[in-house]
């Protein structure tokens, strides 16, 4: 039986990675062919020499393709009314303009994901953060006169950070970023594209973040690396963010914490108490999700927590156990270390209660070494830190200056 | 058992897909990017609430998976062994925390469709997902009891085991071959082309067998691979047996509901709803609009017949492994659902075997324009064929329906769960015991492990996989 409907099959979807709106420039400059998987996208996971990206990020200025990143809208007369019940903070009290870091959580107080918040307008919010929401989302709306829509795809996003970030937006004429203070954000030119410009970004150092159409991109880039060679700037791959995003004190998905939406095994979830984001919580605000259990946790001792942590001389305790009196164990690193910058060794680790609470003396990593293919047990002392390793005083400094 | 030494290569499964009736379809990758890119195309709420289905379904085989591979116990016994195992099941069902403890009845009582209708809103999502809840078992989409079949046809996925699900290199009996040749290593003999008679049995022990052709071997150990009703009602001296034994395994349901065509193609078909070069088409092949029409389907055979459109799984399999076919020619396999094991107008003669046939070639025909005169030759099995050929009562592919009454204590029949029969030294093995049927070798692995303790060797539990 001949068929009348000649309609082309659609094409089979693409199987592995994706090139992203960057990838044509990137891949020019990836002279380490080193690519890893970012929602599907193929990310640089570093562009030629780590260490020059890596002091780039803490001497000069940096691109890094941060498009990948999960972009929902959420519109409508109710907008405030949902995000407000999704996020633990009180966003009332974000005005249009501002961007807010925000954590989310499930009924059982469980951490979901975290993100920020971009308030565009009375009623217009924009979340961005590491991991699908759209259903989830859909759910917290539910009965709400808001709309969700996944604009993940409809927009390319830069990161540049760096100490000489603001020294190129003035180079390239930017006036508006004279003004712009952390967690700010406005809709500026570069060149004769209309992009969204924000002092936001993951360093502890001054920093932008880029947000446009994805046809803009390429024209986009053009402009900031023709502009950027008195700032020094460099592309970048992911290692390096990584490091300096732990000398800053950002918690990771899926490495520091596990989504309650994704972990598989009932006990991984975890609460903003046990991730020493209890400063997040606003209780005095009307009901969001987990507020009961929080309320239930606020009273009791988490029975972990993250902590940061400084470790004895200089080699990282990259997947290490910790130990008390060198015998007992009673946690585990997530993410670890050598800041080239602090001069420290530091670690981010999972402790067990009462170790981290109420103990927090005597604590040791163990830490495996290979040299020359043979490998060597070392127990360091670990002291746990209270502060972020690296925040600059440039990074909130308004104007920001030249460097 | 060394399987690989003895000559089983596994092709790993890669991808599959449903078309539907307008020639758009949906493909389903192991690829976890680009199942993604292809959810997202159909429903980017869908391709979300993807990851949440397969966490709880991951979930559910964590919690079943440790229990397959044990010997199921005995509630009414309780010996000692039957209340520790009562206590490692409530434990880990305990251990699951409320939510999951409440999503995991829900689970085992659900149907497939209702199951799926939680999550997505796309029918051709649903209806792919569909099949793997009703394969093999006289249930329908909207049947309760359906999750469970899934979770059955997923285990092997679970921890992401790669490989768990693939094709075996040479076809399906290059299996049993392997099998054979790791057996006979060891030191074990095979005879075959003689069916087993009777089973000898001697004041309440088994002696030996007798087979068709008049040989008798003397065993003070037997073990049948059959299904229960054949070793029990077929081919035991019912005197021999309780009767209510005898009952329970008179009404074991096996309700065969699936067919069979094997189709030698003169080359590579085309489906007018595939896009050029598409992978998937490497896969399963279904060609559905919704679970609504698998349910249709269920009731055309609750009535006897075969169904007017079926539920067809589809797969030319050499096109991964050519050794199957002479170089440039194809072979399709083609799994069919639903056809009566018995049909309420006249028998499964040839003249009814080749109109069930037309009926799903029509159905290929449609998606695939060259399809039919591509064919050069096709062996067709009913549900009848299935049990004359193969030994499977009624036609049924899992040695009986996999339904929650007939699993774990239960399977094949209450009391008589792990692997013994009501005679001594004779035992069962087959999928007819628990924990059912698939090619996972689990209930002869659990059955291994009881003889020998019998036989008086030590043996750890779970040791045996």
């Amino acid at each position: 039986m001949a068929r009348k409907n000649a309609k082309a099959p659609h094409p089979q979807v693409a199987v592995g990675l994706e090139a992203g709106p960057f990838h044509e420039r990137i891949a020019a400059l990836n002279s380490q062919y080193g690519w890893m998987d970012w929602m599907g996208f193929a990310s640089p996971s570093v562009l030629d020499n780590v260490e020059f990206e890596y002091f780039a990020i803490r001497n000069q200025s940096t691109l890094f393709d941060i498009s990948p990143m999960c972009k929902y809208a959420i519109e409508g007369a109710d907008a405030e009314a949902v995000v407000n019940r999704l996020v633990t903070r009180d966003i009332r009290k974000l005005k249009p303009g501002r961007v807010a870091y925000v954590i989310w959580c499930d009924e059982d107080g469980n951490v979901i994901d975290d993100g920020t918040v971009f308030r565009l307008a009375e009623d217009r919010f924009r979340l961005c953060c590491q991991e699908p929401q759209l259903a989830w989302l859909e759910d917290v709306a539910w009965g709400f006169d808001a709309t969700i829509r996944d604009v993940s795809r409809e927009m390319a996003a830069l990161a540049l950070q760096g100490p000489t970030s603001a020294a190129l937006l003035r180079a390239l004429a930017v006036k508006e970023m004279e003004q712009l203070k952390p967690f700010d954000f406005a809709a500026v030119r570069i060149g004769r594209k209309v992009v969204e410009l924000s002092r936001t970004g993951f360093t502890g150092d001054l920093g932008y973040e880029l947000w446009m159409k994805p046809q803009d991109a390429v024209a986009v880039w053009d402009d900031l690396v023709g502009a950027g060679g008195q700032q020094g700037l460099r592309v970048i791959g992911y290692q390096a963010v990584e490091m300096a995003r732990i000398e800053a004190g950002f918690l990771l998905p899926k490495t520091d914490f596990l989504s309650s939406r994704t972990a598989l095994r009932t006990d991984r979830p975890s609460t903003p108490f046990e991730l020493g984001l209890e400063r997040m919580i606003a209780f005095d605000k009307p009901h969001f999700n987990g507020r009961r259990a929080l309320l239930r946790l606020a009273g009791s001792t988490p029975r972990r927590r993250l902590v940061q942590m400084e470790v004895g001389k200089d080699k990282p305790a990259a997947n290490a156990l910790v130990y008390h009196r060198k015998k007992k164990e009673v946690g585990m690193v997530t993410s670890a270390l050598w800041s080239p910058t602090c001069k420290q060794n530091i670690a981010y680790a999972w402790l067990d209660a009462p170790y981290g609470e109420t103990e927090s003396g005597d604590l040791w990593v163990e830490i495996y070494l290979q040299k020359e293919i043979r490998w060597q047990r070392r127990m360091e002392r670990c002291r746990i830190a209270e502060k972020p390793f690296f925040v600059h005083q440039r990074r909130s400094a308004t104007p920001p200056g030249d460097y | 058992m060394e399987l690989p030494k003895f000559g089983l290569q596994v092709i790993p499964y890669e991808s599959g897909a449903t078309f539907d009736s307008k020639d758009g379809y949906f493909a389903y990758f192991s690829d976890h990017d680009a199942l993604r890119r292809e959810l997202m195309r159909h429903s980017p709420k869908d391709a979300d609430n993807y990851e949440q289905y397969a966490r709880s379904v991951m979930r559910q085989c964590k919690f079943i998976k440790p229990l397959l591979m044990r010997t199921a116990p005995d509630p009414v016994r309780l010996r000692p062994r039957d209340v520790s195992e009562l206590a490692y099941i409530l434990k880990r069902f305990h251990g699951l925390g409320p939510r999951e403890m409440a999503e995991t009845i829900r689970f085992w009582t659900m149907s497939i469709a209702e199951y799926l209708d939680q999550y997505f809103e796309t029918s051709i999502i649903k209806a792919h997902l569909a099949g793997s809840g009703i394969i093999g078992t006289g249930l329908g989409p909207y049947s309760p009891g359906t999750a469970y079949v899934l979770l059955h046809h997923y285990m092997g996925e679970v921890d992401g085991a790669i490989g768990a699900w693939g094709f075996a290199r040479g076809g399906m009996g290059s299996i049993s071959k392997a099998l054979a040749r790791s057996f006979e290593a060891s030191g074990g003999e095979i005879r075959t082309d003689s069916g087993v008679d009777r089973f000898a049995i001697r004041n309440g022990k088994v002696r030996g067998i007798v087979l068709e052709n008049g040989d008798e071997y003397e065993a003070r150990t037997v073990v049948s691979g059959m299904d229960v009703r054949r070793t029990f009602i077929d081919h035991t001296d019912e005197r021999e047996l309780p009767s209510d034994f005898l009952k329970a395994v008179r009404r074991y349901r096996f309700r065969g509901s699936s067919g069979k065509l094997n189709i030698a193609l003169d080359g590579m078909p085309t489906f007018s709803g595939a896009p050029k070069d598409a992978r998937f088409l490497k896969g399963d092949l279904h060609f559905l609009d919704d679970m609504e029409e698998i349910e249709r389907a269920y009731d055309d055979w609750k009535a006897g017949r075969w169904s007017v459109s079926p539920y067809v799984d589809f797969l030319i399999p050499t096109q991964i492994d050519p050794t199957m076919a002479p170089p440039g020619k194809h072979y399709a396999t083609v799994f069919v659902q639903y056809a009566p094991y018995e049909l309420a107008e006249g028998q499964w003669d040839d003249a009814n075997r080749e109109a069930f046939a037309e009926t799903v070639i029509s159905k290929i025909a449609r998606h695939s324009p060259d399809f039919r005169k591509l064919i050069v030759h096709k062996e067709v099995r009913s549900p009848l064929d299935i049990e004359r050929e193969t030994g499977l009562t009624e036609g049924n592919i899992f040695q009986g329906e996999l339904t929650f009454d007939q699993l774990l204590f239960n399977r094949p029949v209450p009391g008589y769960a792990q692997y013994r029969s009501p005679v001594r030294g004779l035992y069962m093995c087959g999928s007819s015991t628990h924990p059912g049927g698939g090619v996972m070798g689990a209930p002869g692995a659990n059955a291994a492990r009881e003889i020998l303790a019998d036989l008086g060797h030590k043996f750890d539990l779970g040791a045996a996989a």
